[in-house]
């Protein structure tokens, strides 16, 4: 059992939240948490990246995806795809609060990328396997950690707050190698889309399933919970509804058709031309 | 043949009659890996699948976005090859370029459904996410993690890192979910560049003008030895062709790198983070034949 305060970490108070427990070490560390908890009509596993500050590896202390919690979100979820053998696919929820991956020499040497990877590979096979698979997005969503852990899932669901942040780069970071004052990229984030931090604007490009206001993100109270809940258990259901187990969804919105016109453009002409070529 | 005289003469000549792949551009590196004379290029120039978020920041978008797509065949079995062309924005995924990638291999995927046994090769010459199309250099990437995944169960998907621009971020996911990774001396695979890190962690956690010690952590050579790759090549497109040939040949491999979970959390237990990062001591501890 973790006894670190929930106020260190979103993804730690929403997992706490959302389940009524306390997160569960995996494969007993600290950083990977899970909760087997009611979701609807279900038991769904929720699963969560959180700070551990006494992490062997100082480059994943504050909530990072590093090597050690890619392996063993890639473990916690090749388990829970094992354990459902009566036809049953359990719904899996990851709570998705992650600063970054982990940036630092051994985690290069040690190789990172490949940690994040079967992260994702995992997440990918419970998709694929039927387990309806939903990301919650309660703080940071950003970049490798985000591929890792959560960008995988059958629908995006995210919370309507300005401490809600998807993107490729930090911002400081973003803004020393496109050469440019952070201020011009928040501008710049309103007007072109998908350059914007903010979660309002990523919505606009299609991909979310729901995004939800008036709850309070960094301190849910159990109303809150339970109207995330609600919602969580109807992308489950559309997800089992849809008979789909690929990420088409997310071309399919109304919103996707505009501002992802091209994504679709190319796969269409890719079906023209596909066959005539060989 | 073997006498100690000739054989440095016959490696002079073999390197003088090699063709450099990593100077190629990226149509003729795929259509290098293709049986001769089946290449097509499909999605191309004239199609202007540009970009269109790039003209918005005063950029010239590029009339294939950087990623040039192949049809043909690979020992007569039918394939395609995505190319990744490094010298349009650092090779860097965008919208339109990462589209066509993940949508090649959702097209390779329908007709393995349908028994047509279609063969994928990535060449990734990359540093991830177009920071221009932020967002959507990200979604397209976890779209390429998705097709990869659900195609590797039919079919090989073979990724090849040649070399100057090495692959990165997002993308050395993608890279290694793929079946077999072939790569040269002169490729690097990492998840963050050493700039990036430089920045992020402080040049005490690693100077990016160091590249010794960037190329020792990170280099083809190092990845192969500690079995983060499948094929160390040379810089020769036959050769790179051969391995790509022999991965098809060998098939499925029964459980890809990126499963591999047991594994690799044991030999990260074994690891003491305490100690200096030490390459040649990581050789000998995960190496083959360790």
């Amino acid at each position: 059992m973790s006894t670190t305060a929930s106020s260190d970490s979103r993804g730690r108070a929403w997992l706490n939240a959302l389940t009524g427990g306390a997160g569960v070490p995996a494969s007993g560390k600290n950083s990977v948490l899970y909760v087997d908890a009611p979701l609807g009509a279900d038991t769904a596993r929720f699963i969560a990246v959180v700070p551990d500050p006494d992490n062997r590896f100082p480059r994943a202390r504050k909530g990072e995806v590093g090597l050690e919690q890619g392996w063993t979100l890639a473990r916690l979820v090749r388990d829970t795809i094992a354990a459902d053998t009566d036809g049953h696919r359990r719904p899996i929820v990851a709570v998705v609060d992650v600063t970054s991956q982990a940036y630092g020499k051994r985690e290069e040497m040690l190789g990172i990328h490949l940690a994040c990877a079967a992260a994702a590979d995992a997440y990918a096979q419970a998709r694929l396997a039927g387990h309806p698979v939903i990301a919650l997005l309660v703080g940071k969503c950003m970049s490798g950690a985000f591929l890792a852990h959560g960008y995988q899932a059958n629908r995006l669901v995210a919370l309507d707050d300005p401490g809600v942040l998807v993107h490729a780069m930090g911002k400081q970071a973003a803004a020393r190698i496109t050469r440019r004052p952070v201020s011009e990229l928040d501008e710049m984030g309103d007007k072109i889309p998908p350059m914007s931090y903010d979660i309002r604007n990523y919505a606009k490009l299609g991909m979310l399933h729901a995004l939800i206001s008036g709850v309070t993100a960094a301190a849910p109270t159990p109303a809150d919970a339970g109207k995330v809940a609600a919602v969580l258990a109807d992308a489950v259901a559309d997800v089992r509804a849809s008979g789909r187990r690929d990420l088409s969804n997310r071309l399919a919105s109304p919103q996707a058709q505009q501002l992802r016109a091209a994504s679709i453009e190319v796969r269409r002409r890719l079906a023209e031309q596909w066959h005539a070529a060989v | 043949m073997s006498s100690p005289v000739n054989a440095p003469a016959q490696d002079w000549q073999k390197f003088l009659a090699r063709k450099s792949f990593i100077e190629l551009s990226a149509q003729d590196r795929a259509t290098a890996l293709l049986d001769a004379g089946s290449g097509r290029v499909i999605l191309g120039p004239f199609d202007r699948l540009k970009s269109p978020w790039l003209p918005q920041q005063g950029i010239v978008a590029q009339a294939d976005d950087g990623v040039v797509l192949v049809r043909g065949t690979i020992d007569r079995q039918p394939a395609v090859v995505a190319a990744i062309e490094s010298d349009f924005q650092g090779g860097s995924m965008g919208e339109v370029a990462g589209a066509k990638i993940a949508g090649a291999l959702e097209m390779t995927l329908a007709d393995h459904r349908k028994g047509i046994p279609t063969r994928p090769v990535i060449l990734f010459e990359t540093g991830g996410v177009r920071l221009q199309e932020a967002n959507l250099g990200l979604a397209v990437i976890a779209e390429i993690h998705a097709a990869i995944v659900a195609l590797r169960p039919h079919v090989p998907v073979v990724g090849v890192i040649a070399g100057m621009v090495g692959c990165f971020g997002g993308m050395s996911l993608a890279a290694s979910l793929c079946s077999h990774l072939v790569a040269t001396k002169q490729a690097r695979l990492g998840m963050n560049g050493p700039e990036v890190i430089e920045q992020e962690a402080g040049i005490q956690e690693l100077d990016a003008s160091d590249k010794r010690t960037i190329w020792s952590l990170i280099g083809g050579e190092q990845r192969f030895a500690i079995g983060q790759v499948d094929a160390l090549v040379e810089d020769d497109a036959d050769a790179i062709a051969a391995a790509v040939r022999a991965a098809f040949a060998a098939g499925v491999p029964a459980t890809p790198r990126s499963a591999r979970v047991d594994e690799y959390l044991a030999k990260l237990a074994a690891f003491d983070p305490t100690q200096a990062p030490d390459p040649k001591a990581l050789r000998a501890a995960w190496g083959k034949g360790a």
